[in-house]
């Protein structure tokens, strides 16, 4: 089941790297993460950066704001659907956050929260989203790097 | 680590002493008719400022599309020089009610007619003449002065066995996670009514107001259009304006929202 599995998000696949051609061809290619426990150890990326992730938070394209309320980013608007990220990385160790972010369904079959970097089991994808995640490998690592500034 | 992940329905701290209205719950379906529910109108959601707009005709802007009905109405169309008004007269009796038991079956043809969908019916059938497209400024007047014909008044949409195909559609569809964010229909309007969606609280999802004028949109836009707006949100892909897919949704949310007054023009921010 749940603990210890190995699951394959997609076929192997090289880990993205930055330059922007392997960007545009590998955005779609997830690579495979490992689940043990309640967290994914192994990081998606080999650098963060926490001030990206922050502007990742944000915005418009991961909407994490929607749903979720964090007071330090000053923000006139934010959802209360799931928990305050305040003080998320006093909670969750980056491997904990990152199994979240990368399919919280993982943990919770029922939930809303959407998988941000899975791209199957998904139904009528609109045209210009299908076959990509939410958010890039790169990109789950900067949000996570933000997060664990929410101490 | 956290436990609160495991269930379902998390009562996080920080929610705790929020006040969340009850959750809208919907019966399942029962053998022959099924029964809506009551529910909360979307209105009751809305800001003080909004609900005031809406309340006060003077200012309600949805009312000037209901004015402009009001003239399209009286005015001939078509070959045959017709009106609405020479076929039925005086909307505020004859069309009193109408809105309230739409969208309803076609039964000739099998297919669900909206309220858009009949006054379209009437204009190529008996004015012969063209239809009118979505959110075209005479489809949404002709639909404000409609439904605003049955302002007051309790939806009354029923399944019989002829729509309850149809019924069981919408059912699924609302029921069915959809787009990159992979949700449903219930999970925004019935499981996280009252929460707030960032800027929106979210209500039960009833097209009771529709069309409605909203401030976002800066002007009066169908039920369609909100429907297609819950696809693009949840990144799905968005059935045609007019498509069976969201006429059969209609028919659901008509039947949902049964016993609930007849609001329109509504006014949303
Ligand atoms: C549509 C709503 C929604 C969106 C959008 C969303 N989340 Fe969540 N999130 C939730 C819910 C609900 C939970 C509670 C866990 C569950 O559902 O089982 C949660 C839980 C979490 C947790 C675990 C918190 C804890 O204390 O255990 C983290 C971390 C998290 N989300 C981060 C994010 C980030 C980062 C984003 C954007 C990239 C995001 N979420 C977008 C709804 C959402
Ligand atoms: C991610 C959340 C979300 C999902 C999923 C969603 N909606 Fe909505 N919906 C909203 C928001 C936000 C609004 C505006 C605030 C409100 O009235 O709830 C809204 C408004 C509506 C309204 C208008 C209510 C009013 O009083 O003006 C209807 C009807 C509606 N939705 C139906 C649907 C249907 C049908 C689906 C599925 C196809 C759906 N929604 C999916 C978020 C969502």
């Amino acid at each position: 089941m749940l603990w210890g599995a190995v699951i394959t998000l997609c076929d192997a696949a090289p880990p993205d790297n930055h330059s922007a051609t392997a960007a545009l061809t590998a955005a779609h290619v997830l690579q495979t993460v490992q689940v043990t426990g309640d967290a994914i150890a192994m990081p998606l990326a080999t650098s963060s950066d926490p001030a990206r992730g922050r502007e990742l938070v944000m915005g418009r394209e991961s909407n994490c704001m929607l749903c979720h309320a964090i007071p330090e980013t000053g923000a006139q608007f934010m959802g209360n659907i799931g928990p305050t990220l305040s003080g998320v990385a006093q909670r969750l160790s980056a491997a904990q956050m990152r199994l979240r972010i990368v399919d919280q369904s993982r943990l919770n079959p029922a939930t809303v929260m959407p998988a941000y970097y899975r791209t199957e089991g998904l139904s009528l994808v609109a045209p210009s989203f299908q076959g990509k995640p939410v958010l890039n490998a790169q990109q789950i690592e900067d949000v996570i790097a933000y997060l664990q500034t929410l101490k | 680590m956290s436990i609160g992940i495991w269930c379902a329905v998390t009562p996080w701290s920080s929610h705790s002493a929020e006040s969340i209205p009850p959750i809208f719950s919907i019966s399942p379906p029962a053998s022959s008719t099924p029964l809506a529910p009551l529910g909360r109108s979307g209105i009751t959601f809305a800001s003080p400022d909004i609900r005031q707009l809406q309340a006060d005709n003077f200012a309600n802007p949805g009312m000037l599309w209901v004015t402009r009905g009001e003239t399209i109405w009286r005015t001939p169309s078509g070959v045959k020089g017709q009106a609405c008004a020479s076929c039925h007269q005086d909307a505020q009796q004859s069309m009193q009610g109408v809105s309230a038991r739409y969208p309803r079956l076609d039964t000739g043809r099998g297919t669900i007619l909206n309220i858009e969908g009949q006054i379209n019916r009437c204009r190529q059938e008996q004015q012969a003449t063209t239809p009118w497209v979505y959110e075209s400024a005479d489809l949404l007047a002709m639909t404000a002065y409609l439904n605003y014909q049955s302002r007051g008044m309790p939806i009354a949409v029923t399944i019989d066995t002829d729509n309850r195909t149809q019924w069981e559609r919408g059912k699924a569809i609302f029921h069915r996670r959809q787009g990159q964010m992979n949700l449903a229909c219930v999970h925004c309007h019935e499981q996280l009514v009252g929460r707030k969606l960032l800027t929106d609280t979210l209500s039960e999802g009833h097209g009771n107001a529709y069309p409605i004028y909203r401030l976002e949109w800066q002007t009066v836009g169908s039920l369609q259009r909100r429907l297609r707006s819950c696809f693009n949100g949840v990144r799905a892909a968005i059935p045609d304006y007019g498509a069976e897919e969201l006429l059969a949704l209609e028919l659901y949310l008509g039947w949902r929202s049964s016993g609930l007054t007849v609001e329109a023009p509504g006014v949303r921010r």
